[in-house]
């Protein structure tokens, strides 16, 4: 039996819609074996939440650039935990202040990606905290 | 959907295309037997192949050889006049400078009016307003997908009351004023031409840019109400207005920014933006209007990347293109329609959030390829910008290296100063063949909407990101600071935008729906959506409701209503 592949749920949540780096990770996991599932643009936290569940990821990948991911990942956490969901991993990349940091993460939040990460650091920490 | 991204892209030509036809002359061939092999056999260069970085090939060398039959006659022309290659005016920088238009935007409208006083006062020669999502998504600041982002990207604006604020004590018949707003560019034109009027100007001459750019929306930006159709129909509406009401306003920036911001290359920024204009053009002739007469209204607004020679080679190559398709493919007579006008704003990706004193130094650079490349507007970016909007104090080193540029470097001394270079030129004469290439290619896909369509764009520009971003990792190409170089710094002070704007517009936006008539508010909304399903020009129409302080989402919804709205096939 192939090993399972490790999938994640890439999510843009809010009204922005600079997707560039949502797209370029999300095709890097892909490239590196992993099972895939873009949202595409202006999702909920309701709409992430649910994707998540139906789609049975392991991983749900963030992409927030707007400044509103105090709004958004408290919510989706608050969801998460709702619909039983307690073991995904949650990370996030984009913008976000160094202040904001300790704080989404004690949300719920798993890993914040910054600005000049490459793919290979994520693609290993999902390696690593992943494992089936 | 990954197997279709993964299809090979042409962006660039091979390595040697450029070479392949070149007859070096004997002193070129002796210099490259005597001089330049024993050279190699001793110390290989340090990379097999140099590229821009849009992964364009570059060679060792530029010569004669590159620009047979060249003269600078043909080959260049004169500035002012067809080809335009150097410029669009004679004198360019000696008769006049840039328009230093710094883009500025956030928190509620009184924060912005200040910060575009405060500019004002620093010798800024022109306003450019940013919107933060809820607005540029047709969202009033009440509406649940506004939560969090209210006054975050840019300054909330929900109503005529909000500009009012925004632009209070501002002359608007002596300041030109850019709006960055594409979906709902109609709606918050109609607010500033209300409040224009309110302070007594002559909307004749009134002088700004409208973005007003749906298409690029669609293959990079993403910020879109309604289907391609009903919003290419509200853009050729303000072309139309425009033509009659504001001839000296830009109803539209047609804008290769946020194309090359989403990684495409020079190449695809270019060709994508040139057949954007295209698109725009032949809608408005579609709709009986005088290519003459509004063409010349048109704008453009380019991105000012960190590849120096690349830069200036594709604002020269655009002038070019512009030229030869007004006059080639529309017939047009007036040589004002031929003149591509363009603004520039410096790479925005290109920031670094690690060590962010270095982005001044970036965007210096950048910001001179724009002026050297002929620019007729500039925003250059401020340091912290990879974190937050920028504070006051980064804002203002972003202004004075546009001072510095224009007062101390001496570059605006002469016209064009790297025409007739070798290089140069023969990079010119790439890039624009590159970017034909590309407008042939919509062109036989039906033009820019039906290539949008079929995510045509979408898919090159999601392809060279991916490249760049795969070169980066590999450290096939550097970024100082980020995959080298790299060093711990201090955090920076960035500006912060709490709640409070966000609480703020919502008290004001529930005295508003109270003071004003609820009536005549509902009579002109009906008068919009009843309009909307017809074909007259909406303009009027939108002023209307503006006027009655109907709000920006109410219009919106109105023609929501009538439009249906837009959901894009997701690539990646």
């Amino acid at each position: 039996m192939p090993e399972k592949k490790i999938r994640v749920l890439i999510a843009k949540p809010g009204l922005d819609g600079h997707d560039r780096g949502a797209k370029v990770i999300a095709r890097a996991l892909r490239d590196a074996g992993m099972e895939v599932i873009y949202t595409g643009l202006r999702q909920t936290p309701e709409m992430i939440a649910s994707a998540a569940v139906q789609e049975d990821v392991d991983v749900i990948g963030l992409s927030i650039l707007s400044g509103a991911h105090n709004t958004i990942c408290p919510q989706l956490m608050n969801l998460l935990h709702d619909k039983g969901m307690t073991d995904v991993t949650v990370l996030v990349g984009g913008i976000i202040p160094e202040a904001d940091i300790a704080p989404l993460k004690k949300a719920g939040i798993t890993e914040i990606f910054l600005p000049g990460t490459s793919t290979q650091d994520i693609i290993e920490f999902i390696h690593k905290r992943v494992t089936h | 959907m990954s197997e279709e991204s993964k299809g090979t892209t042409q962006t660039a030509p091979p390595a040697d295309a450029s070479s392949a036809h070149r007859k070096p002359s004997a002193k070129e061939r002796a210099w490259e037997k005597n001089t330049l092999r024993p050279t190699l056999e001793k110390n290989p260069e340090r990379q097999s192949e140099f590229t821009t970085i849009s992964g364009y090939p570059i060679r060792r060398l530029y010569t004669q050889a590159d620009l047979p039959n060249w003269d600078s006659d043909r080959g260049r022309g004169y500035p002012g006049e067809p080809r335009y290659t150097g410029g669009i005016h004679s004198t360019m920088h000696r008769g006049r400078l840039w328009t230093m238009r710094q883009f500025a935007g956030f928190g509620a409208a009184e924060d912005t009016n200040q910060r575009f006083r405060y500019l004002l006062a620093q010798g800024q020669t022109g306003l450019s307003t940013a919107f933060d999502l809820p607005t540029l998504m047709g969202y009033d600041s009440d509406h649940a997908l506004s939560e969090g982002e209210v006054g975050k990207c840019g300054v909330a604006i929900s109503s005529l009351a909000d500009m009012e604020v925004l632009f209070d004590k501002i002359p608007l018949a002596n300041v030109t004023t850019s709006m960055t707003i594409n979906s709902p560019a109609a709606v918050i034109w109609a607010m500033y031409l209300a409040v224009a009027e309110k302070q007594g100007a002559d909307w004749r001459k009134l002088s700004g840019t409208l973005q007003n750019d749906i298409l690029k929306e669609y293959i990079a930006q993403k910020e879109y109400i309604y289907p391609p159709e009903p919003s290419m129909r509200l853009v050729i509406d303000t072309f139309e207005f425009g033509v009659n009401n504001t001839p000296k306003f830009n109803p539209i920036s047609i804008s290769g920014y946020h194309i090359r911001e989403a990684g495409s290359t020079a190449i695809q920024e270019l060709a994508f933006t040139l057949r954007d204009g295209l698109e725009y053009v032949e809608w408005g002739m579609r709709r009986g209007l005088d290519l003459d007469q509004f063409v010349p209204q048109l704008s453009f607004f380019f991105n000012a990347h960190s590849d120096f020679f690349e830069e200036i080679a594709k604002y020269r190559a655009a002038r070019r293109i512009w030229h030869k398709a007004m006059v080639e493919r529309y017939g047009s007579k007036n040589p004002r329609a031929w003149a591509l006008r363009f603004h520039t704003q410096t790479a925005g990706c290109s920031l670094t959030a690690q060590q962010p004193y270095n982005n001044v130094v970036r965007t210096a650079l950048q910001a001179l390829a724009a002026v050297l490349g002929g620019t007729q507007s500039l925003h250059t970016n401020s340091l912290d910008e990879a974190w937050a909007l920028p504070t006051e104090f980064a804002a203002t080193i972003a202004l004075r290296t546009q001072q510095i540029i224009a007062h101390e470097t001496g570059v605006t001394n002469t016209v064009d100063p790297f025409g007739g270079s070798y290089f140069v030129e023969t990079l010119t004469n790439e890039i624009e063949r590159g970017a034909w290439d590309y407008i042939d290619r919509i062109d036989a896909m039906g033009g820019m909407v039906a290539a949008i369509e079929r995510s045509y764009p979408q898919r090159e520009i999601a392809e060279a990101s991916y490249r760049y971003q795969m070169a980066l990792d590999k450290k096939e190409k550097i970024m100082v600071g980020v995959n080298d170089f790299v060093s711990e710094e201090k955090p920076l002070d960035t500006l912060q935008i709490d709640e409070s704007v966000a609480h703020r517009q919502a008290e004001r936006l529930s005295k508003l729906r109270t003071a004003r008539s609820k009536e005549e508010v509902t009579r002109r909304l009906n008068a919009l959506r009843t309009a909307a399903e017809g074909k007259d020009n909406l303009m009027p129409f939108i002023l209307d409701a503006v006027k009655s302080y109907a709000t920006l989402g109410e219009i919106c919804d109105a023609m929501r209503d009538v439009f249906g709205t837009y959901e894009e096939v997701a690539i990646t």
